[in-house]
Parts: C-alpha cells; sequence; structure tokens
C-alpha cells in the first residue's frame, strides 16, 4: 500500500445520544505518526472518540477530517473491539476474510495468512474455528486479522482488557512491530503501566471533553491538570 | 383399527412391487415440491438477510406482514395463481394451469414467506454478532449479505426445511391449479384426497406412509450432506 502520511483534524465533533452529549464538543489533531493512547475513566467517550475517527459513529455536529479522501481513509484503516468478533469459520478463513472482500488473488492471500498466522502464533490452528479459541488467542487473532491489510492507521479498543501478562505482552510486541514499520496506532487503555510503555503522546479524556493532550513524557511526569494528576495517582476521577 | 393396518400392508405391497403409478406420483411430488424450494430460497434467504441488516421507514411493517403471510391460506393462494393463469387471466396464453409449472408457482407463493421470515429471525441474531466488524470492514450490502448467508447455513437449512415440509405436505392449492389429472399432475397429497373420496382408505393410507417416509427421508438426507459438507460445528 501506498503511503501517504494520513493525520486527522477533530473540529468540534458532537456526538448525542438520545439528546444527551456524550461526546464532545472536541477539537483535536493527531499526527500521521506516533501511538496514541486515549485515557479516561469509564463512560469518559474514550470508545466513541476512537468510533468517531474510524467513521461509523453518527456525529451530530462539528467535523472529523483525514488528510487523504474519504474512500481511502476506510480502507486505510483497522479497528481492534474490545471483546473480538470471531467470524464462525476457521482462523485460516478468518485471516483471509478482510483480503478477499479486496478481491485479491488467491495465491496472494495463502501466502500472507500464512505469513501472518506465525506473526500472531497461531500457525498450528490455521484449521480450528475462530470461535473456538481462547480469550487470548481470539485478541491476537483479531489483531492480526486487523494488520492484515497493511492500514496506515489501527484503533484498539482496550485490546487486553480481560488478558493476562504473557497475551498482553505478545499483542504489545504486535503493535509495537506495526509501530515500526509506519502504522499509525491510536489505542484506549485503563492499563496505566501499558499507557506508559507504549505511548508517544496521550488524549485524557473526562466526561466526552478532551482534558488534556500531550506527549507521553510531558503527561506522565508532570500531567497539566488536577484530574489527570489524580487519574495517574490512581484516584477514582469523575 | 383394520384400515390402518391394511393401509401399512397396502404401503409395503406398494413399495415393495415399485407400483409404477407410486414412483411417479412420488417423483413429481419430489420435483414439484423441491423446485418450489429451490426457487423460493433463491428469493427468500437473501430478502430474509436483506431485512436483517437494512433500516428503512417501514421495516417493522414489513416484518409483521412478513410473518402474517406466513400463514397464508393455501386455497386462497390457488385460487388467485388459477385466476391468472386460466384462459381469461392475463398469462392466460401461456398456457400453463394444469402444469406441473403451475403447482410449482402457488408453492412458491407459499413457502417464500415462511423461508424468508425465518431467514430474517435467525440473520437477526448473527447480525448483531457480526455488525460491528462488518462496517468496520466498510463492506458493501452484497458482501454482508453473502457472509452471512454463508456463515448462517446452517440456520438457514432449518428455514428451508421447514419450507419444504410445508411445500410437500400441502393440498389445497395444487389441487386446484393442477388439478389431480393422473400421469400429468397428480402428486401425493392430492391423490391421498382422491382415494379418500373414493373410500379405498388402503391405498390412501399406503400413499399417506410413503409421503411422511419421504419428508423423513429428504430430511435426514439434508442433515447428513450438511455435516459432512464442512469441518467444525459452530
Amino acid at each position: 500500500m501506498v503511503s501517504r502520511p494520513m493525520s486527522v483534524s477533530l473540529s468540534n465533533v458532537l456526538v448525542k445520544r438520545r439528546g444527551k452529549a456524550i461526546l464532545g464538543p472536541v477539537s483535536l489533531d493527531l499526527d500521521a505518526a506516533g501511538f496514541t493512547i486515549v485515557l479516561g475513566p469509564n463512560g469518559a467517550g474514550k470508545t466513541t472518540l476512537l468510533k468517531a475517527l474510524h467513521g461509523v459513529e453518527r456525529i451530530s455536529d462539528g467535523k472529523v477530517e483525514w488528510s487523504l479522501p474519504e474512500v481511502e481513509t476506510r480502507q486505510a484503516q483497522a479497528y481492534v473491539f474490545q471483546s473480538p468478533i470471531m467470524l464462525r469459520r476457521s482462523v485460516r478463513q478468518n485471516l483471509a476474510y478482510p483480503l478477499q472482500l479486496l478481491g485479491m488473488p488467491k495465491s496472494e492471500i495463502t501466502l500472507r495468512v500464512v505469513d501472518w498466522a506465525q506473526r500472531i502464533g497461531l500457525e498450528d490452528a490455521l484449521d480450528r474455528p475462530a470461535p473456538r479459541l481462547s480469550g487470548g488467542e481470539r485478541q491476537k487473532l483479531a489483531v492480526g486479522r486487523a494488520l492484515i491489510r497493511n492500514p496506515q492507521v489501527l484503533f484498539l479498543d482496550e485490546p487486553c482488557a480481560n488478558l493476562d501478562g504473557r497475551s498482553t505482552r505478545e499483542i504489545e510486541a504486535l503493535l509495537l512491530d506495526a509501530r515500526d514499520t509506519g502504522t499509525r496506532i491510536i489505542m484506549t487503555t485503563h492499563a496505566l503501566g501499558q499507557a506508559r510503555r507504549l505511548a508517544s503522546d496521550v488524549v485524557f479524556l473526562l466526561n466526552g471533553n478532551l482534558h488534556e493532550q500531550g506527549a507521553a513524557p510531558a503527561f506522565f511526569n508532570a500531567p497539566q491538570t488536577s484530574e489527570a494528576r489524580s487519574f495517574l495517582e490512581g484516584d477514582i476521577v469523575e | 383399527m383394520n384400515d390402518i393396518w391394511a393401509g401399512i400392508q397396502a404401503a409395503f405391497r406398494l413399495i415393495i412391487t415399485l407400483d409404477a403409478d407410486l414412483v411417479e406420483i412420488t417423483l413429481r411430488s419430489l420435483q414439484v415440491s423441491l423446485s418450489a424450494l429451490v426457487i423460493a430460497s433463491a428469493f427468500a434467504l437473501p430478502f430474509g438477510t436483506w431485512l436483517a441488516i437494512r433500516r428503512f421507514r417501514y421495516r417493522r411493517t414489513a416484518i409483521a406482514t412478513l410473518n402474517a403471510l406466513m400463514g397464508l391460506p393455501p386455497v386462497v393462494v390457488g385460487l388467485f395463481v388459477y385466476l391468472l393463469l386460466s384462459r381469461s387471466g392475463p398469462f392466460g396464453v401461456m398456457g400453463l394451469l394444469f402444469t406441473p409449472t403451475a403447482m410449482i408457482i402457488a408453492q412458491v407463493i407459499i413457502i417464500t414467506p415462511l423461508i424468508a421470515s425465518i431467514t430474517h429471525q435467525a440473520m437477526r441474531e448473527l447480525w448483531a454478532e457480526y455488525h460491528d466488524l462488518l462496517i468496520s470492514l466498510n463492506t458493501t450490502n452484497r458482501q454482508r449479505i453473502l457472509t452471512l448467508i454463508w456463515d448462517g447455513r446452517r440456520t438457514l437449512l432449518t428455514a428451508a426445511l421447514a419450507g419444504f415440509g410445508r411445500a410437500i405436505g400441502e393440498v389445497g392449492a395444487i389441487m386446484i391449479v393442477g388439478g389431480n389429472i393422473d400421469h400429468a399432475t397428480r402428486v401425493l397429497t392430492t391423490a391421498i384426497a382422491l382415494e379418500t373420496g373414493k373410500g379405498d382408505f388402503a391405498l390412501a393410507l399406503g400413499l399417506g406412509f410413503v409421503l411422511i417416509a419421504l419428508a423423513l427421508l429428504v430430511n435426514f438426507a439434508i442433515h447428513a450432506l450438511s455435516r459432512t459438507e464442512r469441518e467444525g460445528t459452530w
């Protein structure tokens, strides 16, 4: 895939559900490279922000503007959900599915599927039904399925919630690999340790509003707002 | 009790001697109902799936209507098809009345709503599961429908079998549009109705047992096929 820089800018984005604002108005600029971690308590609007960026959320007001035309943008993005959605097919067919949608030749698909199965450590499970995998294996498959199209932007919604240390480490390794090969990653998480390990910059949301944004070291060492400080110290922020 | 016993004996005699009439009637029953099933499925499976994934203004009305049409009285369908195909009707020139084709048309009308409705129920659940992923992958409607039909094929089999069950056991409509003509449009159900009217209960019962056996056989065959066809049992 041709890599043209893909930055995004949100201006006054507002998402309403049943008359109640659940996100925004948010204005936010994200560069074409990096590993953004979206932090915030439950209900802060992290998932909504991710979905709005991905273009699958109905926006009541404001604009999400990617630096590429819309069709290209959608094609160059991938999204990993909090609870992985497994197609009722084998692991092989799950990996192949996003490529089949693009009408890629079969030989090419086979090559890529085998390659990615090895990268996510599921090469022995290729013919097992995907819904029967364990939680960690499913999430790895979901990440692999998202990365197999070589997306320029990858969204992850708490990919490591409910996973143990080993699975978390494996998924983090996959994500860092992807970052190093030029994939822009935007991810939400609750685990502060994980945020410190991965983030290049941080977006801190509170009650549906952008509360603080900054480079990772600055945010973690010297947060600007008192809410962010107490959140980082482990206090309950409301 | 005697009649039933005589019926079982008659059925055995007919089957073991491979009675020519019986074979002909049975094959015609199968031909009409399976053709109707294939044609109805070709419409109903995509349509039921489409109803599950599309949100439009009159969706609730459409679904309620579809569910109501499941109980469409076959005799009335027969009457309508008769009027459409009769010499004075709009399609009279095609000369289809009292042919197996007319019977297939009537059965397609009867079972399409049934298959579509069951398909819709089954696909609604699968769509709820797949919704986010398929939206995120930027799939077209066509790709969504094909994915859902393929991954839900086992539940769709139930829908198809329900349709087949209704078609093979149906008598009112095909009696009217087919006319129960010997060696032309006589099928198992219309033959049973005729023999019962004539008082030949043994033959009627014999045909009845064949009909039940046929329905069982088709169900078993389809289930066996679908299980061996694919790996995995999700």
